[in-house]
Parts: structure tokens; sequence; C-alpha cells
């Protein structure tokens, strides 16, 4: 219960982070923490615009796609807490409950008949087809090396096992999830929200037609996403046994990190051609099959 | 019991002589009987008895033991085969009503008395034990299957296929007569029942390749599959939803048999079946994206499901050889509840295609687009249908896959060097399997039933009937059942595996199983009431709002139309140029002027390959055809040349005896 909290906690100030951060790097003033929310409230006030050409699908996407989001933080742990669904190769569900999001979306984006929509979805679609190896072969290094198969029984027995290299995994595990976690969210160095040309959008371009009620919601869901992937990195990156209170504490500074990393990220690289994406997803899994060897080695299975 | 199914088998050629409209209403009544039949035997073998049932149908003919022999693996398969069977029937009763007017009552007669004599054909094929009672079943099921392929059979294109189907699953069929023959040398008994003593004193791979062979031809692994993409789009939809759904399964009941009697070489057995599933998983979804005719679309989809199935038989062998029975258990279930997934949505969907053609004429989804708001039903059949097929939760995909999921990551921990890389690979493929289905249903369903109409095609379209939709709608509560009420379906199979491939002793890790089931349905129950919660609160709020329609988004433009839409090439593009090394797609562009003074309207042409087909059919056929070209020099058509080859003929028998050397 605490993990679902915490998420959504944080998703309230994770987008404001970014922004400061983005504002800062660039010298500017720039609006408050809370911006991202009052656009949420002012988006939840507006009224709807809808294309004559949609159909129910482009209705209830967005709730698709949040329930998805919310789904997948039922099964992150918090600490030594077990999540409050907790069952082997969870990870699974994990992957494929947001896969159902992102299918939804993208059918939505098809709904509208845009050919800049169907750009952006058949891009979305690629690219998460890409990403998907990485984030398995991640979880399945860590299930060999822990020996457990869901979120909860990895998280808390991850540093209990072989300390001297545990490290090691642990910023593997870091590096790629933060890179995981920006190819989802269509972020830097494959998606740029701030882009103003259709044709260089993924994400952006795929939610042209919503308006007012559903807007909001694809927001709430791409900042909750971002916890989720901020609470998994967090879970990798403290061990699971330390002080409650202290834990608390490093879950916020974890989650700040990461936001000031995405903006960082997003203030001082510019974006990847999009003809260069795959190549930098596909260097993903090629990093996390080194990982896999890695603790093959260090098991001892390989003399 | 038995006696009755006789009479059915003596009944159905009364097809022929009953009065045109009681035709369908006849076949009807004799299926049904079949099916209450066999369903009996299917739940006794299943629930009931701890040993199989037996049933003798003709007493010692010729002295062949041709009784029926139904254990619990035959039971499941019985089941997966009644359903899909009787369904498509339901189909076939609106669908071809349009033929009535252009067609003889005797193909009516003919497509009938085909249709229960592939489903009679099918559910002897799982019961029977016996080699040549088996074989002649099996050769049956080719024959019925091939008259339902070329129902359209005036069209040459579809004839030509149906004969080249004819002849591959022949070439299948000598593959499993050898196979048997072969296992008859030490017991003097040809069948199934040859296998045990067979396998036990010889070595097991060379004869599990030859059976494999035979039964992949069936099934349609990669490179076998050449036939499976051809026929399913030539044959009507309630006939693709039967082959794809079941038929092509007699060929994992096939492999399954095979392997429950293994008994060595178990590990390059299954490093065998798993490769071979691996690449016929990854191929497949790859080549169905590049597709735009819907069916052959599904039919490549039922290659990529084939292929998971068979990753799921695979890691259950290679898990017996390792002694990793948790494994193997999991992945056999998990392959095991595959079937039956498969059988469902992929007749589910094949329907859907089926309407979409007959409601459109057409099932080029590059013509079509906006279906939702024309056939509204039967979107959203297939809306369902494509999300349990890309192993969504909450539908049923999702639990077979699952279950090999976890077997992997489960045995991932204790294992050697080769068995982790193994496992990797395949979850890795599996991984992709998974992502790339998910491309392509998005194209599949985005294309054909969103967006806007992309010709006149769609203009007269109308939602089909009530009787074509419920099938559907049927299919879509087993779906739903086995998506959200899991453990009454994997309980049984759980059961019927450890049983047949006499795999126990792990009472514990299967309430674990039962247990991340539970947990699994649970979280699906918790996304279907949030997503039901949270469209509510969304229609409550937007009630307060203003809600006004307008044009589509154009980004300025306020000239779009629906010709500036994706379509499934363009959709696919990315990917066909990421995966051009192995499609080979071919792209041409005439583009507008040219040479000449005044511009033309501009062409662009892209292809796909099959290289598989390439180089196992057309490459080879091109080289006999040349071959044969240069021998018909011999051909001269004049009479004393052929006799001079008779005299060389018999001159050369003469010399060869009398050297002694035949």
């Amino acid at each position: 219960m605490t993990g679902l909290l915490l998420i959504i906690l944080s998703s309230v100030f994770f987008p404001g982070i970014i922004l400061r951060i983005k504002s800062i790097a660039s010298g500017r003033k720039g609006p408050g923490i809370m911006q991202p929310v009052k656009d949420i409230i002012v988006l939840f006030r507006k009224n709807n615009v809808f294309s004559d050409t949609s159909s129910l699908i482009f209705q209830i996407a967005p709730a698709v796609g949040l329930t998805a989001v919310l789904c997948s933080s039922l099964l992150i742990p918090f600490a030594d807490k077990p999540a409050l669904i907790n069952f082997d190769s969870d990870f699974v569900y994990f992957s494929y409950i947001l896969a159902l999001g992102k299918f939804f979306m993208i059918i939505a984006a098809l709904d509208t008949g845009s050919g800049f929509e169907g750009m952006g979805a058949n891009r979305e679609a690629l690219f998460s087809m890409i990403t998907e190896p990485a984030f398995f072969i991640l979880l399945g290094t860590f299930s060999m090396l822990t020996g457990y198969t869901s979120f909860s029984d990895i998280f808390t027995q991850f540093y209990m096992s072989d300390s001297d290299f545990v490290m090691i995994f642990s910023l593997i595990g870091v590096y790629i999830l933060i890179q995981i976690a920006m190819i989802e969210n269509s972020r830097f160095p494959v998606d740029d929200p701030k882009t103003h040309l259709e044709l260089t959008m993924i994400h952006e371009v795929m939610i042209l037609d919503n308006s007012g009620f559903d807007k909001a919601l694809i927001h709430i869901t791409t900042y909750l996403k971002f916890a989720v992937y901020g609470s998994l990195i967090y879970n990798i990156s403290v061990p699971a046994g330390w002080n409650i209170y202290l834990q608390l504490l490093l879950f916020a500074v974890v989650q700040a990190l990461f936001a000031s990393t995405v903006g960082i990220l997003e203030s001082f690289r510019a974006r990847n051609r999009m003809r260069k994406n795959p190549d930098f997803i596909l260097t993903l899994t090629a990093i996390s099959i080194v990982a896999f060897v890695v603790v093959i080695i260090i098991r001892g299975k390989m003399i | 019991m038995q006696n009755l199914l006789l009479t059915g088998i003596f009944l159905s050629f009364f097809i022929f002589f009953i009065p045109k409209n009681m035709k369908y209403w006849y076949t009807l009544l004799l299926l049904l009987t079949h099916i209450l039949i066999s369903s009996i035997w299917a739940a006794e073998s299943i629930f009931y008895l701890s040993s199989p049932v037996s049933i003798t149908i003709i007493p010692d003919i010729l002295n062949y033991d041709f009784s029926l022999h139904i254990d619990k693996l035959s039971g499941f398969f019985l089941i997966v085969i009644n359903f899909t069977s009787l369904m498509g029937f339901i189909y076939a009763y609106k669908y071809l009503e349009p033929y009535k007017r252009i067609k003889f009552e005797l193909s009516f007669s003919i497509h009938y008395f085909s249709y229960l004599w592939l489903y009679l054909s099918m559910i002897l094929v799982v019961c029977i034990q016996d080699g040549p009672a088996f074989i002649i079943m099996w050769e049956i099921m080719a024959l019925s299957s091939f008259m339902l392929v070329i129902f359209n059979a005036e069209n040459r294109t579809i004839m030509k296929t149906g004969i080249n189907y004819l002849i591959q699953m022949h070439i299948g069929m000598i593959f499993i007569l050898i196979a048997f023959l072969i296992a008859e040398k030490d017991s003097n008994i040809l069948g199934f029942r040859s296998l045990d003593i067979y396998f036990s004193e010889h070595m097991n791979f060379p004869l599990f390749v030859i059976f494999f062979l035979g039964f992949g031809l069936k099934a349609g692994f990669i490179p076998l599959h050449t036939w499976l993409p051809q026929a399913h789009p030539a044959a009507p939809s309630h006939v693709s939803a039967v082959m794809s759904g079941v038929m092509i399964k007699m060929g994992i009941y096939g492999i399954m048999r095979v392997t429950a009697s293994l008994h060595n070489d178990l590990f390059s057995i299954g490093i065998f079946v798993l490769s071979v599933s691996l690449i016929s998983g990854v191929l497949g979804v790859m080549m169905a994206i590049t597709q735009h005719d819907l069916k052959k679309l599904l039919a490549y989809h039922s290659i990529e499901n084939i292929g998971i199935i068979g990753i799921g038989v695979g890691i259950g062998i290679i898990g017996t050889s390792q002694n990793m029975t948790l494994l193997s258990v999991l992945g056999y279930s998990g392959a095991l509840l595959h079937v039956l997934n498969h059988s469902l949505f992929k007749s589910l969907l094949f329907f859907c295609a089926g309407s979409v053609l007959h409601s459109t004429k057409t099932k080029d989804v590059e013509q079509l687009g906006g279906l939702i708001k024309k056939m509204p039903y039967t979107a959203a059949l297939f809306l369902f249908g494509s999300l349990s097929i890309c192993g969504l939760p909450p539908f049923n995909g999702f639990i077979s896959e699952y279950l090999i999921y976890s077997g992997m990551f489960k045995s991932l921990a204790n294992t050697d060097l080769y068995m982790s890389f193994i496992l990797v690979a395949s979850i890795t493929g599996l991984t992709l399997i998974g992502g790339l289905a998910l491309f392509c249903f998005t194209k599949a369903f985005g294309v054909t039933f969103l967006g806007q109409p992309r010709s006149g095609k769609t203009k007269t379209a109308k939602e089909v009937s009530t009787v074509m939709l419920v099938p559907g709608f049927m299919i879509l509560i087993v779906i739903l059942l086995i998506g959200l009420a899991s453990s009454i379906f994997t309980g049984p199979i759980l059961l019927i595996v450890t049983e047949t491939f006499n795999l126990s002793g792990l009472q514990n890790n299967f309430d674990d199983v039962r247990n991340s089931i539970t947990k699994i349905n649970v979280t699906g129950l918790i996304f279907i009431i949030t997503v039901a919660l949270i469209y509510y609160v969304r229609r409550v709020v937007l009630k307060t709002k203003i809600v006004t329609y307008g044009p589509t988004w154009g980004c300025g433009y306020t000239a779009g139309n629906s010709r500036h839409q994706y379509t499934s090439t363009s959709f696919a593009d990315n990917f066909t140029l990421l995966a051009k090394p192995i499609l080979r797609t071919t792209k041409s562009m005439e583009s507008i002027g040219g040479e000449n003074l005044f511009p033309e309207s501009a062409v662009f042409r892209s292809k796909n390959h099959d290289i598989f087909k390439d180089f196992i059919i057309e490459y080879p056929k091109e080289f006999i055809l040349k071959v044969l070209k240069k021998i018909a020099v011999m051909q001269t058509g004049q009479i004393n040349h052929y006799i001079l080859y008779a005299f060389l003929f018999i001159l050369g028998a003469l010399l060869l005896t009398y050297f002694k050397l035949i």
C-alpha cells in the first residue's frame, strides 16, 4: 500500500521538478513546481472537442491507459514491504499491462484518421516493441541473481546476495531503467515533448486530438509512469532492510534525482534522429545481455 | 453409444439426398449428436476416470484393433475440436447464404459433407492409437479439408492453392507413415503403442525428426508452413477458422503424443523443437506485419502461435531432460492452454475477417477503414480477439504465455550455463513475439476498423446478421472466462500434463502456480472495474461540459482527406525498414512526370517475400522446370525415336543382368 501511495504522491511533484530544472538550466525564471498540476486542473475544467472521425475507442483509450499504469503500480513494493499484489513473475504482468495501455493509445491515434497521428502511432508501436526485450532480460538477470521472480522478493533479496558485485548490477539496472523510462514516456533522446514540428514527434503527435478531460488523464498517465519507474529505480538502488524513515527520505531524494536527471538530460542533450532511435534502443538490450553474462560469470556457471 | 457413432457415419451420406433447405439442419443435427457423444467421452476421461476410456467400434476387422482410446490428452483435444467446429458451423449458416444464388445444390452437399467429415476425422485422429486407422483418418482429414478449401473452385488461383495444399499434406502423411513403419521394427505394432518400445531401445532423435516433419507440416512450423498462408485466405471463413483454430493443432497433438513416449536424446530434441518454434514464432509474426490481406495476416499469425505452442513443448522436453519438473510442467501446460486459447481467438478473428469480407466484398485492408461505425459488434469482437492474441491481460492469451514465462523465469536461477542461455534466448524470443504481435494487431484493427474509409468498398457495408455474431460472442465469453477465472482451466490442464507426460510429485509448486493465477485474475478484475469507474466519472464530468464535434486536427491544413491517412503499408514501413535483411521487402516507385511531356499518375508498389517459400518451393520448382525442359529434347514426337528408346532400355536391362549388376 505504501508503495502505491508514494508513487501517486511523487507523481504530483515529478513533472514540476523536471520543469524547474529545465528553467534553471536555461536561465529562465520559469513556472513554479506545482505548475503541471495546475495545468491538469485547468484541463479538467475545459470543454471537449472531438473529431467526427473518432469512435468509442478514442473516448475509452485514455481511461484504459491510466488504469494500466495504476494496475502496474500495484505490483511495485516499497522497502521491505511487499507490494499490494505480488506473485511469481509479476514483472511479466507489469510489462504486459503497460503494453495494454499502449495498445489502446495507439489505436486511439489511428481512430482519428489523421496522417500525423498514424505516424506517431507506428513509431510508438515500433519503439515500445524493441524496448521490451531489454526489460525482460534485465529482470531475468535479477531473478537469476537473487533466485526469486517477483518484484517484491527480488528487491528484498537484492542486497543480500553477493555484496561485492551487487553495486554493479544496481548501476546497470538504474541505467537501463532510466533509459526505458525515458523511452516509455517519450522523452529525450528518443522523443522531445516540447518539439514544435509534428513530423518529428512521437507521443505528442498521437494525442493531437485529445482535449479537456482526456488530455488531463493522458498527462496523469505519463506522470504516474515516471513515478512507477522512479520507484523501481529506488528499489534497486537502496537496500530494503534500512530504517523506514530513512527509506522515506531516500525515496524522495531518488525520485527528485531521477526527475532532475530527466531535466538535465533534456536541457543539455540533442535528441536522436528518428532513424537512429532503433539502434539506440537496441543498445539497451545489448547492455542487459552483458549484465546477464556477468551474472553467469559471478555465479560460477561459466567454468 | 459406439453404435451411435457408426450410425452417424452411415447417416452422413444422406446429406446428398436431403432437400436443399434441410441440408444445413440435417448436418447440424449429425454434428451436434457427435459433439454430444465425444464431449461425454472427453469429460469422462478428464474428470472422472483415472484410466483412459476405451471404445470398440468395429470388433476385429482384419485383425486390426480399430478401437477408440481416449486418455486425458485426447479428451482435451476433443473439447477444443468440438467447440470450434460447432461455432464454425453456426457461423456458416449465414456466411454461405450469398452463395446459394450462384452455386449448385451439389456444391453445398459436398461442402456440408466435407465439413462433417473433417470434424469426424479430427475427433477420430485424437482417439485412435492404431497406425493404419490413424493414417486413414489423417488422410480423410486432408481430403475433406481440401474439399472445403476449394469451395470457390471456379476461381483458378483457389483451385491451384487447393492442389498445393493437397500435395503438401500428402508429403506430410508419407513422413508419418515412414516414421510408423520404422517404429514397427521391434514390436510389430503399427501405431503409437509401438513408440514406447522403439524409443526405449533406439536413438530417439532421428525418428522424432521424421515425425516432426510429418506433423509439423500440418501444424505449419517454419519452414514447413508454405501451404498455410495460401490455403487459409482461399478457404471460406468458417473453414479457415476451423482449419486454423483446430486442424493445424492436430499436428501439435501428434507431436505431443510422440513426445510423451520419448526415452532418450531429450535434450537435443528439446533444442530442436525450441529453435524451430522460436524461428516460427518470430518470423511468422514478422511476415504477418507486412501483409495487407486480412486473412493472410491471420494465417501468418497462426504460424506465430504454433511457434508459441512449440516453445512451450520445447522447454517442456528440455525440462524433462534436465530433471526440472516444474519447467516441464509449466512449459507443457502453457502449450496446451495456448492450443485452447489459439483455437478460440483465432477462430473469432477469422469470423470477424469473414464478416468484413461478407459485408464489403474485400479483405484488402488498404481499401477498408472506418468500419467500426458501420459494424460496431464485429469491430468489438475483432478488438477483443486482437487483445487476446497479443497476450495482453486480462484476456486468455496472457494466461498461457504467463505459464510459459513463469516456468522459464523460475528455472533461471538454478540452471547451468547452457540452460541459462537457452532460457534467456526463449524469453527474448517470446517477448519479441509479444511486441511484434502488438504492432501487427494495432495495425490490423486500426487500419480496418478505425479512421476514415479508404475506398468506396465500405459504403454499402452494414453489420452482419445476428447468427454470424453469436459464435463470436460465445467465444468471447469463453475467452473472458479463461482470462478472469483461469483456475477452472489451468487445474485440469495441469492434471492432463502430469498424467500424459508422467510428471508428478510437485503438488506444492502447483499451489504456487494456482496462487499466482488467482492473483492475476484478481488484478484483471481490478483493472476492468477501474476502467469502468474512470469511464463513468468521465461521462458524468463531460455531461457538465460543452462537447463539440469537428474535423480531425490537420495541423493547419484544412483540405485533408481519407487518402492522407496512414495505410497498412505505411504503418509497417518503419518496421520493414528495420527488418529488411529478413523480409526483403522491395519497393518501386514511378514518380509523376518521369520522361513524359505531361505528368501521369504516380505509382508506388511494395512487395513482400516469404523467403522460405522462395527457397523451398519456388527456386527448386524453377530448377526442376529448367531441367525438365532440357530433358524434353527427347520428346521428339517421332515414333521411330520412341521405339529406339524402348530398344535401348531393353538392351540396358539385358546388359546389366548379364553382368549381374541388377
